[in-house]
C-alpha cells in the first residue's frame, strides 16, 4: 500500500475499495459528514484519524487537530458540533507527560469549540509499531439551517473563496520535520476551529453551494473534488489566491506548492457570485476569515478540470497529483 | 498493329501535393499512353494502357523520375485487358476507402516561383501567395483527404479564368497544383486599415515596432534584429527573459554577415523544408544583444513563404521572427486577438490555417525540433504493427505518433502539456491526426508517470490496451526506429528528468534494450534533488546536492545550508541519476548559470563555453556500471581554484564525462557482447558532448546510432513509445 499523501491515489483507493465494499446513499456523495435524519432532527456524523509527524509543532500538537479536524469537517458540512469520542492508540514508551500534554490541549480545543468529549478509547501497541500516538475521533452535530449544501448546487459563474491564506500547518510541519536550521519565528500552524466562521457565512450568505475544509492535499485537492463531482472547471487567478510571505518563502526553499499544501483552519467555499462581496465582508468580519479572498470563479468548460490563471497570462492545469509529486520537466 | 496491354497501379507514399499527378501525365503522354489519373485516400490510382514495351517503360520510369518531393512507399500493380482509353487524364479525387495517404509537409518556396515573384512581367509579380504544384502550403490548409482544393481552406478562393487555365494544362507547372492563385483571385494581406499592408508593415519594424506577422503556421512576432531596444521590449511583452529568439536573413549571403555558415549550415538552410538553423555567431554579428543572450550561437533561417521573401526584401536587414505566443502556449494561428498586448500592429492575411505548426529547429544535422516541413510524413518504422497505435508522448516538448502497419506518422511539436491551451491543441490535433489518416487506435501507449497529462489522457481513453513505456527504454526505441533497427544495443540515455519504476527520477541511464523491452545496467550515481522541481528551475541546488561542502563563492549562500538539510533529510529530495542535473551542478559550481528561465539553459551555456580544442579531460570512477559523476563535479572544482580557465575547465567536464561513458559501455559490451551503442536524451542536444562520446565509441570498435530525423530530447519518446508499442503488437 502506497497511498497516503491525500492525493489522487488515496482517491482511487477510497473509490475502488472503500466506496465499493460500503456503498449506500448515505456514503456515496463522499462529503465530510454524513447527513441523517433521526426523529425530527438533523445530524452530521464523521470522523477522522490523525497522524502526525512531529506530534507537537509550532502553533499546534496531535491533541489540537484531532479535535480541531473534526469540528470542521462538522461545520463545513453546515453542522454545529455537539459530541467527539476520542481513541488513542499508544505506542509502548511514548512519556506519559506528552499524553497528559494532548489531552490538555484537546481538552482546550474543545472548550474552545464549544463540544464535548463524551467518550472513548485506549488502545497500545508494541514499541516500534507507531509514531508515538494515533488519535481517532468521531463527531456528532444537528444541522439547524433550512437549506442544502451540495456539489449539486454549484454553477458556473460562482465564485469560489478562501477563508484566508493559505499553506502554514504544512509547510510548519514540514519545517518542523526536516531540521533545516530554517528560521521561521512567524511560521505556526494554522490549526483552528472554522464552526464559527461557518456560521456567520451560512447566516449572512443564503447562496453558499458547498464548503471543504482545505487539509490533505491542500486547496488544490479540495478544487478537484469539486470540479470533477460538479462536473465544471475551476478557474483560479493565481495572483489572488492568499499565501502569507513567510509562507512563500518557506514553501519555495522547500520546492513545494502551498496550493498543495494541507492547511487545518482554512476552507474552500463556492458561493453564488451575487453574494461573493457580502460573503467575504462577513468573513473578513471573523478573526478566522480575515484575509478571506474570491481566488476565481466556476465555468462550465472544461469540465472537470481546474485551472491556474498565471501572472503572465498563461493558463496552467492544475492537476491531483497522483503519489509524491516527482518532477515533470525534463 | 501491336496487340494493346492494359495495368491498373496504386501507388502509396508521399505522392499528394507534390506534383505527381502531373508528373504522371507528362510521362504517360511522352510514352503515348492512355488512360487516367487521379488521388483517393489511398494514394494515388493510375490506369495506363498502350504498347507492352511502352508500358515497361512507363513502370520503370514512374520510381525512377519521380519528382523531388514525393516518396513512394509501394507501387502495386494488377494486369487488366485494354478498355480502348483515349487519350490521357487526371481524374477528380475519389474519396472513401481505407485511408494510406500521405498528406504532404509545408515546402518553402520554390526557386520557380522566386524569379516570378521578382520578376515586374510576371502577373504574380510581388504576389505574396504565389505556388505551385513543387511549393506552397500542404499540411497547415489541409482540411481532409484526399488532398485536392475542395478540402483546403483554399476552397474559398475560386480560381481566376488565367489561374483555372494553368491548373488544367499538363504542361503547366501549376497544373494541378491545388493552392494556385493570383492576386485577383486569391488571398489578400491586411495591416489594420493601412493601403499598403507590406509597406506599412516594413516602416514599423524600422521604426522599433512589434509587428505580428501570419506565416504558414501561425503567427510570429517580428522585431528588427540589429534594433538596439526593440528585441528587448519583445521580451518583456512575451514574458520570456532568455530563450534565444529566431533570426530570419533575406539568402544565405546574408545569413553569413550573421553566423559562420559551413556546407553542412548552408545545406540545412535551403533545404526545402526550411527549419531554424542553429549555427555559430559571428562576434561583429548586426544582432542586439536581447536576441540571443548568453549564447554564441545564433538560431537562422530563410525565407519560406512569398511573404517572407517581399518582406526581407523590403526591410533590408534580418529580422527577429519569434512564435507568436506567450511564453509555454501554443502559437496563435487563428487571429491574432492574444497577441494584443505584444504586437503593434498585425500583418496578416485571409487564407486561414487550419492547422498550427511551430518552426523545426535543426542544430548540426540533428533536429531539435520537428514540425514545420517534416509533419506530418511519416516515419517507416523496423516492425509492422498487426494493431493501429497511438502513443502521447512525454510531457514537455510533447508530440504524439500514430501507427497503421509500419508508418509512424509522427505529430509536429506539441509543447508544454501542463499549459491548458496546449493541451487542448493536443487533444485536437490528436483528432486532426485521427481522421486525416483514418486510423483508430486499439493500442495506447503512454509514459510511466502517472501525473504526465498524456498519461492522464491514454488513461481516460475508453476501449483500448495501455501499454505503459519507461521514459529512457522509449528514448533508445526512438534512436533504433529511427534507424530501422530493432537492437538489441547498449542505450545510453542522459536527460533531464524521466520515472523510474523504482520510484527514483532516471536520467543518466545504461540500458540494454530492444523494440520490445530492457534492462537497466547501469546508471550514474544518484543524487538527491532537493526540492524537487525547484532543484530543476535552480541549477545551484545541485551543486549543493553533489559537493554540500564546496568552498566556492556560489551564490544564494543564504539559502545554501537549509538546501544541503533538504538533500540530507530528503525532504522533498528525491533521488535522481539525471545527467542533466549533473550538467546543471558543472554549471553553477563554474558560475556560468545558477538559476534557469527556460530547459536546459544551463548545460546550453555550459556547452557554449567549453573550448572544443582541449583535449584533456577529468576521469570520473565507477561501480560496475555506476558513474560516479561527482568526481568529475570535485576536478572541476579544483581547477576553478587553481584559476584554470572557465573554457578549459568546461571543456575537460565535456571530455571527463564522454569518457566515462565509453569505458562504462566497454564494461557493458563485456558483460553482455553487444557492440552497438544508441546514444539518446535531450543531453545528447550537446553537440560537444555527442562528438566526443561518438568518437570515443568508434575507436573503441562501436557501431554507433545516433538520431538525425527525430529529436534526441523528449520530443523523439512518442516515436519509441509507438515502436516498443508496435513491436510487442506484432
Ligand atoms: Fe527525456
Ligand atoms: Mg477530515
Ligand atoms: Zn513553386
Ligand atoms: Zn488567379
Amino acid at each position: 500500500l502506497a497511498h497516503g499523501a491525500g492525493g489522487k491515489a488515496t482517491r482511487t483507493l477510497v473509490d475502488a475499495l472503500f466506496l465499493e465494499a460500503f456503498r449506500n446513499p448515505r456514503l456515496e456523495p463522499l462529503g465530510d459528514a454524513a447527513e441523517l435524519e433521526i426523529g425530527c432532527s438533523r445530524l452530521a456524523l464523521t470522523t477522522d484519524s490523525f497522524v502526525v509527524t512531529p506530534l507537537f509543532f509550532p502553533g499546534g500538537d496531535i491533541g489540537h487537530l484531532a479535535v480541531n479536524g473534526t469540528v470542521n469537517d462538522l461545520a463545513v458540512s453546515g453542522a454545529r458540533p455537539l459530541y467527539l469520542t476520542a481513541g488513542f492508540i499508544l505506542e509502548e514508551g511514548l512519556p506519559v507527560a506528552d499524553l497528559v500534554r494532548i489531552t490538555e490541549s484537546m481538552r482546550a480545543a474543545a472548550d474552545a469549540a464549544g463540544i464535548t468529549i463524551v467518550t472513548g478509547d485506549t488502545k497500545v501497541v508494541q514499541r516500534g509499531k507507531g509514531d508515538g500516538c494515533y488519535v481517532n475521533t468521531a463527531g456528532i452535530g444537528v444541522v439547524e439551517h433550512a437549506w442544502r449544501l451540495g456539489m449539486d448546487g454549484v454553477r458556473p459563474g460562482d465564485a469560489v473563496i478562501v477563508s484566508g491564506p493559505i499553506g502554514d500547518h504544512g509547510v510548519t510541519i514540514m519545517l518542523a520535520r526536516g531540521d533545516l536550521g530554517i528560521e521561521a519565528e512567524n511560521l505556526v500552524s494554522d490549526t483552528a476551529p472554522l464552526h464559527d466562521v461557518v456560521d456567520a457565512l451560512l447566516l449572512a450568505t443564503p447562496g453558499v453551494r458547498i464548503m471543504r475544509d482545505a487539509t490533505r492535499g491542500g486547496v488544490a485537492t479540495v478544487l478537484n473534488e469539486i470540479a470533477r463531482a460538479a462536473n465544471v472547471a475551476v478557474v483560479v487567478d493565481e495572483d489572488a489566491v492568499p499565501v502569507r510571505q513567510e509562507v512563500r518563502g518557506a514553501a519555495e526553499l522547500l520546492g513545494i506548492d502551498p496550493l498543495y499544501v494541507a492547511c487545518e483552519g482554512r476552507f474552500v467555499a463556492v458561493v453564488d457570485a451575487a453574494e461573493a462581496d457580502r460573503a467575504i465582508d462577513v468573513l473578513r468580519d471573523h478573526p478566522l476569515g480575515a484575509h478571506a479572498a474570491v481566488i476565481g470563479r466556476v465555468a462550465a468548460d472544461p469540465a472537470g478540470l481546474v485551472l491556474l490563471k498565471t501572472g503572465f497570462g498563461g493558463t496552467r492545469i492544475c492537476d491531483v497529483l497522483v503519489g509524491d509529486p516527482l518532477p515533470r520537466i525534463c | 498493329m501491336t496487340r494493346l496491354v492494359g495495368r491498373d497501379l496504386r501507388v502509396a507514399g508521399v505522392v499528394q501535393g507534390v506534383g505527381f499527378r502531373p508528373y504522371v501525365h507528362r510521362l504517360a503522354s511522352r510514352l503515348r499512353l492512355s488512360g487516367l489519373v487521379g488521388n483517393d485516400v489511398g494514394g494515388v490510382f493510375i490506369e495506363i494502357e498502350g504498347e507492352p514495351e511502352l508500358v515497361a517503360e512507363f513502370l520503370s520510369a514512374l520510381p525512377r523520375d519521380a519528382p523531388a518531393r514525393a516518396r513512394i512507399d509501394r507501387v502495386q500493380v494488377t494486369e487488366r485487358p485494354p478498355r480502348g482509353l483515349l487519350g490521357f487524364r487526371i481524374t477528380t479525387s475519389r474519396t472513401g476507402g481505407p485511408r494510406a495517404t500521405l498528406v504532404p509537409a509545408d515546402i518553402g518556396t520554390c526557386a520557380d516561383c522566386l524569379r516570378e515573384l521578382f520578376h515586374p512581367a510576371d502577373r504574380r509579380y510581388r504576389y505574396p501567395f504565389v505556388n505551385c504544384a513543387h511549393c506552397g502550403p500542404r499540411y497547415t490548409i489541409v482540411r481532409g483527404v484526399p488532398y485536392d482544393r475542395a478540402r483546403t481552406t483554399m476552397a474559398r478562393f475560386p480560381m481566376c479564368a488565367a489561374c483555372a487555365a494553368e491548373y488544367s494544362d499538363p504542361a503547366n507547372r501549376r497544373f494541378h497544383a491545388e493552392p494556385t492563385c493570383c492576386a485577383d483571385c486569391g488571398p489578400r494581406l491586411l495591416l489594420g486599415a493601412a493601403v499598403n499592408p507590406l509597406r506599412e508593415a516594413v516602416a514599423r519594424l524600422h521604426d522599433g515596432q512589434v509587428v505580428a506577422i501570419k506565416g504558414l503556421g501561425g503567427f510570429h512576432l517580428a522585431v528588427l534584429a540589429a534594433h538596439p531596444s526593440a528585441a528587448a521590449t519583445l521580451r518583456n511583452r512575451k514574458h520570456r527573459p532568455d530563450k534565444p529568439f529566431a533570426v530570419m536573413a533575406a539568402d544565405l549571403r546574408q545569413a553569413s554577415t550573421l553566423c559562420s555558415v559551413d556546407e553542412l549550415g548552408a545545406r540545412s538552410l535551403t533545404d526545402a523544408r526550411r527549419p531554424i538553423v542553429l549555427l555559430p555567431r559571428l562576434a561583429d554579428a548586426p544582432v542586439a544583444d536581447a536576441v540571443a543572450p548568453n549564447t554564441n550561437e545564433l538560431g537562422v533561417m530563410l525565407p519560406y513563404t512569398p511573404l517572407h521573401h517581399l518582406l526581407l526584401h523590403e526591410v533590408g536587414e534580418p529580422i527577429v521572427l519569434t512564435s507568436g505566443n506567450l511564453s509555454d502556449e501554443p502559437i496563435a494561428h487563428r487571429h491574432a486577438r492574444s497577441l494584443a498586448g505584444v504586437a503593434d500592429a498585425v500583418l496578416t492575411h485571409d487564407r486561414p490555417i487550419r492547422a498550427p505548426v511551430d518552426d523545426s529547429v535543426v542544430r548540426a544535422g540533428q533536429v531539435l525540433r520537428r514540425a514545420r516541413g517534416y509533419a506530418p510524413e511519416p516515419l517507416v518504422l523496423p516492425v509492422r504493427s498487426a494493431r493501429p497505435v497511438l502513443a502521447c508522448g512525454a510531457e514537455l516538448k510533447n508530440t504524439f505518433c500514430l501507427v497503421r502497419d509500419e508508418h509512424a506518422f509522427l505529430s509536429p511539436h506539441i509543447g508544454d502539456l501542463t499549459d491548458h491551451e496546449t493541451y487542448t491543441s493536443f487533444t485536437k490535433c490528436v483528432e486532426r491526426f485521427r481522421r486525416l489518416f483514418g486510423i483508430t487506435p486499439r493500442v495506447v501507449a503512454h509514459d510511466l508517470h502517472p501525473d504526465y497529462r498524456s498519461t492522464r489522457y491514454a488513461a481516460e481513453l475508453p476501449g483500448v490496451e495501455l501499454v505503459g513505456v519507461q521514459h529512457h527504454h522509449a528514448h533508445v526505441a526512438s534512436c533504433l526506429a529511427e534507424n530501422g533497427e530493432t537492437g538489441p544495443v547498449i542505450g545510453v540515455v542522459f536527460d533531464g528528468t524521466g520515472y523510474g519504476p523504482d520510484g527514483t527520477i532516471w536520467g543518466g541511464e545504461f540500458l540494454v534494450a530492444d523494440l520490445t523491452g530492457y534492462r537497466r545496467i547501469g546508471h550514474l550515481r544518484q543524487v538527491p534533488l532537493p526540492g524537487g522541481a525547484a532543484a530543476i528551475r535552480q541549477p545551484w541546488r545541485m551543486a549543493a546536492a553533489y559537493l554540500p561542502d564546496v568552498d566556492l563563492p556560489v551564490v544564494h549562500r543564504n539559502a545554501w545550508n537549509p538546501v544541503v538539510a533538504l538533500a540530507r533529510n530528503g525532504v522533498n529530495a528525491p533521488l535522481t541519476s539525471s545527467a542533466g542535473r549533473l550538467f546543471d551542478a558543472a554549471a553553477a559550481l563554474l558560475d556560468v548559470r545558477d538559476v534557469i528561465t527556460y530547459e536546459g539553459q544551463a548545460a546550453i551555456e555550459l556547452e557554449q563555453r567549453a573550448d572544443p580544442s582541449t583535449s584533456d579531460s577529468y576521469s570520473a570512477g565507477t561501480d560496475g556500471l555506476v558513474l560516479h559523476g561527482e568526481d568529475l563535479l570535485r576536478a572541476l572544482v579544483a581547477d576553478r581554484q587553481a584559476g584554470v580557465d572557465v573554457a578549459v575547465i568546461a571543456a575537460r567536464f565535456h571530455n571527463g564525462l564522454a569518457a566515462a561513458v565509453v569505458a562504462c559501455c566497454a564494461a557493458a559490451r563485456e558483460e553482455t557482447g553487444l557492440a552497438a551503442v544508441a546514444l539518446s536524451g535531450g543531453v545528447f542536444q550537446n553537440a560537444l558532448l555527442l562528438r566526443r562520446t561518438a568518437e570515443g565509441l568508434r575507436r573503441g570498435g562501436f557501431r554507433v546510432l545516433t538520431h538525425r530525423l527525430v529529436p534526441p530530447n523528449d520530443g523523439g519518446i512518442s516515436l519509441g513509445q509507438a515502436a516498443v508499442a508496435a513491436s510487442r503488437n506484432r
